[in-house]
């Protein structure tokens, strides 16, 4: 896609400025229909109905929503640390937006096809938590200073269980880059790594258990890492009023709300890269070309993304140590001997 | 339970209710939802839903039974009387209507909709209806008024009622002048006799006090009736066996 912009544009800046804003053409969309959507799963999942008013079946109240959060007034409370308040929604929303910058939405279209792909997402996912301890401290509340030293704890924490299930992958494709990890994994729904990856089938059968529970852990691992229910302790409503964004209003809530969204996409896009092909198409050569590429990948992300929300409007939220309990004492064990277990096989 | 077995315990029974959970969602996303539209859709109301009062003054008759059952004292009524020669119809259910009803207010906002107005009623005529809408901006909204005379009607209705009543009181005047008149014919009568009366008369007044109770109520007789006591005992002496 960049040589096609580069023929059609030559070599200017407008290249990559069109490269660059094409995940926010995304996103923007994607926002609103996700908000539509987590609405209407948690209220049919209650027997509700949600929205019905605006529009058909309610389907203009996200714009509503936005509307609102725009002509909201701004407050900045006067005891706040101005400067990290006012920029921490901004550093959160670009921690999540960098890692746009290597998914790819299609074997033509991929922000930058780093050679560290992943390792570039782990890294950057860790700005998120600065700038949420950014805006917790900033605010000068306790409960959001709360918020944002849980939310900190709870994303270095299930980093760790992520990382080794990377790890895993990482140690079965031979690459870093998301690319090279979903071409790995294309022709064909058998070659996904879920499934055991494109290899003999005594191979296979041996793999699959273990990329099972990789998946699982890193699933779990992933929801904590964008702080959804069950672990979104740092939001706690009941406990810490909203958590980090308490003091936030107007466009800077709206920033955060956008970017809990994105983050949301964004795990559950590596979900998919990791273990579900990325945008390989499940039938091989049918259905595959950078049309089709793109729409697998974001069908597949869009799976994930509900299932997250079906999961967050099922299991209630964990507690404190319940949280640390999971991560340390659980995931983190089952993520080691998984890697072992899989390194093991990769090398016989 | 040993700490190992306790643990894989622990982390299987995890991950089943966790996916049981998500079973018991999933299935109830595909449930009807309970929900209704409420103001276009509706609930079916209960057979003898209480909601707000309604009046068919056609059938009151003044009678103030149902502001005397209130609780809470929201039924204002007032009452005018006919004069004779007003013919007011009668209820639906036969009865005659005597008074004419310029005010009957219920505030709305003070009823507790306990019903307790409603099975008083000689008429059945105030009743409970099924409309529950009836939210206002203005709390004196809410103070109903049924009463249907208008002031020029409630005004003739007064004067009419006013004329009545000084008529009536005319009456009872001229009537207890014949009274006090008649009272002191008696007076003079038995004085002449009482030397022959008294032996017997004496326990009269304590036997016939009781008797006198039944038609004191009926204006005006009180007065005429009071003399009796003192009348010859021939008259009274039959009347208590
Ligand atoms: S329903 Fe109860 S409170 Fe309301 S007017 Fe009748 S008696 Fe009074
Ligand atoms: S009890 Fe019935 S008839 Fe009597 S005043 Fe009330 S509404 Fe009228």
């Amino acid at each position: 896609m960049e040589q096609f912009l580069t023929s059609l544009l030559g070599d200017t800046i407008w290249v990559h400025i069109i490269m660059g804003a094409l995940p926010l053409v995304f996103i923007l969309p994607y926002a609103l229909v996700t908000i539509y959507l987590e609405m209407k799963i948690a209220a049919h999942m209650q027997d509700r109905l949600a929205y019905m008013r605006t529009g058909w079946h309610g389907t203009l109240q996200p714009f509503a929503d936005i509307l609102k959060l725009l002509q909201k007034e701004d407050t900045i409370p006067t005891a706040a640390d101005k400067i990290l308040f006012l920029l921490s929604p901004y550093i959160v929303f670009t921690g999540t937006y960098a890692a746009f910058a290597v998914l790819p939405f299609s074997k033509a279209y991929i922000g930058s096809d780093l050679n560290i792909g992943v390792f570039y997402i782990v890294a950057v996912s860790s700005l998120v938590v600065v700038g949420l301890l950014m805006a917790g401290w900033a605010s000068n509340n306790k409960w959001s200073l709360f918020g944002a030293l849980r939310s900190a704890a709870q994303i270095v924490s299930y980093e760790i269980p992520s990382a080794f299930a990377i790890l895993a992958v990482i140690m079965i494709t031979g690459t870093m880059s998301l690319n090279s990890i979903s071409d790995f994994q294309s022709s064909g729904i058998q070659n996904w790594l879920i499934f055991g990856g494109p290899f003999p089938m005594g191979k296979k059968l041996l793999l699959f258990p273990f990329m099972l529970i990789m998946f699982v852990i890193y699933y779990v691992a992933s929801m904590a890492e964008v702080n959804r229910t069950p672990f979104d302790i740092p939001e706690a409503e009941s406990e810490l009023v909203q958590g980090y964004n308490t003091e936030f209003s107007g466009m800077k809530f709206a920033m955060f709300y956008l970017s809990e969204y994105a983050n949301l996409f964004v795990v559950s896009a590596i979900v998919t890269v990791l273990f579900f092909g990325g945008w390989a198409s499940p039938f091989g050569t049918f259905m595959s070309g950078p049309g089709w590429d793109a729409f697998w990948f974001i069908t597949k992300g869009m799976f994930f993304v509900c299932v997250n929300i079906w999961l967050r409007w099922t299991l209630p939220r964990l507690r404190v140590d319940q949280l640390m309990y999971v991560s340390w004492k659980v995931l983190t064990p089952f993520a080691l001997f998984c890697v072992l277990a899989i390194g093991l096989i990769v090398v016989w | 339970m040993n700490p190992v077995k306790e643990y894989f315990n622990g982390v299987y029974l995890g991950v089943k209710t966790a996916l049981i959970g998500m079973r018991v969602t999933f299935s109830h996303l595909f449930t009807p939802a309970v929900t209704i539209q409420y103001p276009t859709q509706k609930m079916k109301l209960p057979e003898r839903a209480r909601n707000r009062l309604y009046v068919n003054m056609d059938d009151c008759i003044g009678c103030d039974q149902c502001s005397m059952a209130c609780p809470v004292d929201c039924i204002t009524i007032e009452t005018i009387k006919s004069t004779p020669e007003d013919n007011l119809g009668v209820t639906s259910t036969g009865q005659k209507k005597r008074l004419h009803v310029p005010v009957f207010d219920i505030d709305i906002a003070k009823c507790c909709y306990c019903g307790l107005c409603v099975p008083p009623c000689p008429t059945e005529c105030i009743k409970m209806t099924d409309v529950y809408e009836f939210a206002e901006f203005d709390r004196h909204n809410l103070i109903y008024s049924f009463a249907t005379m208008t002031p020029a009607e409630i005004e003739t209705a007064r004067v009419k009622a006013k004329k009545m009543e000084e008529e009536a009181a005319a009456k009872k005047a001229a009537a207890a002048k014949a009274a006090a008149e008649a009272k002191l014919k008696m007076a003079q009568a038995p004085a002449a006799q009482s030397a022959t009366t008294s032996p017997v008369a004496a326990p009269q007044p304590q036997q016939s006090a009781p008797v006198q109770v039944g038609p004191l109520p009926v204006s005006a007789q009180p007065k005429a009736d009071q003399p009796t006591a003192e009348n010859p005992p021939a008259d009274a002496g039959p009347k208590q066996e």
